[in-house]
């Protein structure tokens, strides 16, 4: 057992959860396989969301997998800093836009 | 894996930063073939951590591996070269002095003549850096081959005046161009990175297409190679091609007919950058993740012969580089027979999975 929750080396372990639920498992990566080929939107297009989504979720293995996606798909490092700041300005938005509930509080509670 | 391996690897990285020679030339250890095959054959699969290649095709009755009908011959006119890329899988450079000879050239010319071979493909180094290089082309255009390549790093074109007029040159042999663009960036930001080499990469292909290469329908063609620079795999090469072909056009109007994505093989100084950046066990386990049993079947080494500058005869440039000879009675140009060579067991080791991955890779782009 590693004495750290996350190692580089277990990503690539990841198809080994299958073993202990062969079913869920499978339909897990069925699904996720499906969900990134190429459609309404672009494989290229799927592969920035997925790496904006892997720093709001700060995944560390989603992120390592999607910056070496990117790569692979030709996705330039602008490209990619883009889309980690579109993250960000959601996460940080969605913190922010809660500001008008402790507003309406405020308010309400004020003569 | 030998332990002298690990142990120079600041000095690796360091060497990385000027990278301006070859690992013969900086003695590194790697440029012994045999280290790197220790490498290979050692490590995350001697310890069964991943399966030997020759497990992998014994499985799909591929094991041994052998040649069907030989369509082309590789030639490798010498390993100087006026660049020094950190993924070159040859080591070349301005430092090495391997160059064939007029002599060898003269026993190679004898086979084209002869061989049932519909290509032949000029390899290097940079190939017009040999001096004889144009005498070569000349004799060679005259035996009548179908497909005539070659592979030219496209900064040579504009390295010396003496290089200016090679677009004109291969226009009149009619010579198929095959040139390397390790990446395209549609910013204009990029555009210097390289040490001027993506500048002098442009304006080569802007004479190439004035001389009418790479025009559509015209008959001189213009193909692009591309291989990752880095540690990871070459995407989807229709994909690719495409992003390559918009923004070659909208920033440059550049235009060419085919991109070849070819995967780096885990060899000499791609290999040596693996260990150095320490990617090289999860290079390899993405390489035989991407083990894809349809690609054996038209792995380059079934079709192809390569041939040194020195006149040796191997089953693919990469086992060139790790100087494993054919294991044929006929090792040498000079001894040539296409029935004997072809009646052969076809060497493999762990970096041929870099042929067999995905889509597959060959010096023709993939292979599925």
């Amino acid at each position: 057992m590693a004495n750290s929750y996350y190692d580089p080396a277990d990503l690539r372990k990841f198809g080994k959860i299958t073993e202990w639920s062969e079913e869920l498992g499978t339909k897990f990566f069925d699904y996720y396989g499906k969900v990134f080929e190429e459609g309404a939107l672009s494989a290229r297009e799927k592969s920035l969301i997925a790496l904006a989504v892997s720093h709001v979720v700060k995944c560390p293995y989603c992120i390592d997998a999607y910056t070496k996606d990117g790569l692979q798909k030709g996705i330039t490092k602008e490209e990619m800093m883009e889309a980690v700041h579109a993250g960000a300005a959601i996460e940080s938005g969605a913190t922010l836009v809660h500001g008008v509930q402790m507003m309406n509080k405020y308010n309400k509670l004020s003569m | 894996m030998p332990a002298g391996i690990f142990k120079c690897w600041p000095q690796q990285i360091e060497d990385y930063k000027m990278a301006t020679k070859s690992l013969k030339a900086r003695h590194n250890e790697l440029a012994e073939s045999n280290k790197q095959l220790d490498i290979l054959n050692g490590g995350i699969f001697a310890e069964g951590e991943l399966p030997f290649f020759k497990d992998k095709i014994a499985a799909i009755g591929q094991f041994p591996l052998r040649p069907k009908k030989l369509e082309i011959l590789q030639i490798n006119v010498g390993y100087m070269c006026n660049q020094v890329c950190e993924h070159c899988h040859v080591d070349a450079g301005p430092d090495r002095k391997e160059i064939m000879t007029r002599e060898t050239m003269g026993q190679c010319l004898d086979v084209i003549r002869n061989t049932g071979a519909h290509t032949l493909d000029l390899t290097g180094g940079a190939p017009e850096m040999n001096p004889d290089f144009r005498w070569f082309v000349e004799e060679a255009a005259k035996a009548g081959i179908k497909d005539f390549i070659v592979r030219s790093n496209l900064t040579i074109i504009r390295a010396n005046k003496k290089y200016y007029d090679l677009p004109e040159f291969f226009k009149k042999h009619n010579v198929h161009v095959i040139s390397s663009m390790p990446h395209y960036t549609r910013g204009k930001t990029d555009k210097q990175r390289g040490d001027g080499v993506f500048d002098k990469s442009i304006k080569a292909l802007q004479e190439l297409n004035a001389v009418g290469y790479g025009l559509p329908n015209s008959s001189l063609r213009l193909d692009l190679v591309y291989n990752p620079s880095g540690a990871y795999l070459p995407g989807d090469q229709i994909a690719m091609e495409k992003d390559f072909k918009k923004a070659l056009k909208e920033d440059f109007d550049i235009v060419f007919h085919s991109l070849f994505a070819i995967t780096n093989l885990p060899i000499a100084r791609f290999l040596d950058y693996l260990i150095a950046s320490e990617n090289y066990e999860d290079y390899m386990y993405a390489l035989v993740e991407a083990y894809n049993p349809a690609a054996v079947e038209n792995v380059m080494c079934t079709n192809t012969i390569s041939i040194s500058w020195d006149g040796w005869l191997y089953d693919c440039d990469f086992n060139q580089m790790l100087g494993l000879k054919v294991a044929s009675k006929v090792k040498n140009i000079k001894d040539y027979n296409e029935e004997i060579l072809t009646d052969r067991d076809i060497i493999i080791s762990q970096h041929c999975y870099g042929c067999t991955a995905g889509a597959g890779s060959s010096c023709q782009g993939t292979v599925t």
